[in-house]
């Protein structure tokens, strides 16, 4: 029953991230792309936590960190990206 | 012990995705950058937030175990995800990513146009 249930949220995730990538895939400005990849990334992180109940392992909770610091900072440098042409700035 | 573990992670976990979903059918249907960033960065950090709690209690119940990188990862997504959506709002204003047509009106234009009127002043 409880596996079931958990087979069941895995496959709403799955629908929402499909979702997620039509509007990566349509998104008329570039905000868009980089929105939709964001909410992919906190999606992700859902699904790694999802599957180690299922498994009934903490091995793979370091993954959730990890997986938020890269998308936050890949979303940081791409909204950077976008405002000034730069994402890092030059020293003169 | 084991069993109100499975139903308060059950139900955490569901709610979540659930929240998760709607979250991304409103990044599907909504008019603009700004409307999509409201539905994508709120709802979709409720539902991670939940879906981790339901995780860190169901092992807390059933096995003893608390996890510290659980609550960590719970606290930075916390933090940064209101971050990353206005940090993205805000480069989609400045690089003219123009507004829904059913929006009514642009208070931060007429700010940037006074601002730009006192300088040449």
């Amino acid at each position: 029953m409880f596996d079931t249930l958990m087979i069941l949220s895995l496959t709403i995730l799955t629908v929402a991230i499909l979702l997620n990538l039509f509007r990566l895939v349509r998104g008329p400005s570039n905000a868009d792309r980089v929105q939709a990849l964001d909410a992919i990334g906190i999606n992700l992180i859902s699904g790694i936590a999802i599957f180690s109940v299922f498994l009934h392992t903490h091995a793979f909770f370091e993954l959730i960190l990890l997986i938020g610091i890269l998308s936050f900072i890949g979303t940081i440098a791409f909204a950077r990206f976008i405002e000034r042409g730069y994402a890092i700035e030059r020293k003169r | 012990m084991s069993a109100s573990a499975e139903v308060i992670a059950g139900i955490f976990i569901f709610v979540g995705t659930i929240i998760s979903l709607i979250s991304a059918i409103g990044l599907v249907r909504l008019p603009d950058v700004y409307t999509r960033s409201h539905a994508g960065s709120k709802s979709s950090t409720l539902g991670v937030l939940s879906v981790l709690v339901g995780t860190l209690l169901y092992f807390v119940i059933s096995e003893g175990y608390f996890s510290i990188r659980l609550i960590l990862g719970i606290v930075f997504v916390f933090l940064t995800a209101p971050v990353a959506a206005h940090v993205i709002c805000r480069a989609a204003y400045r690089s003219n990513v123009p507004l829904t047509e059913t929006s009514a009106e642009d208070q931060l234009k007429d700010y940037f146009e006074q601002q730009s009127k006192e300088v040449n002043e």
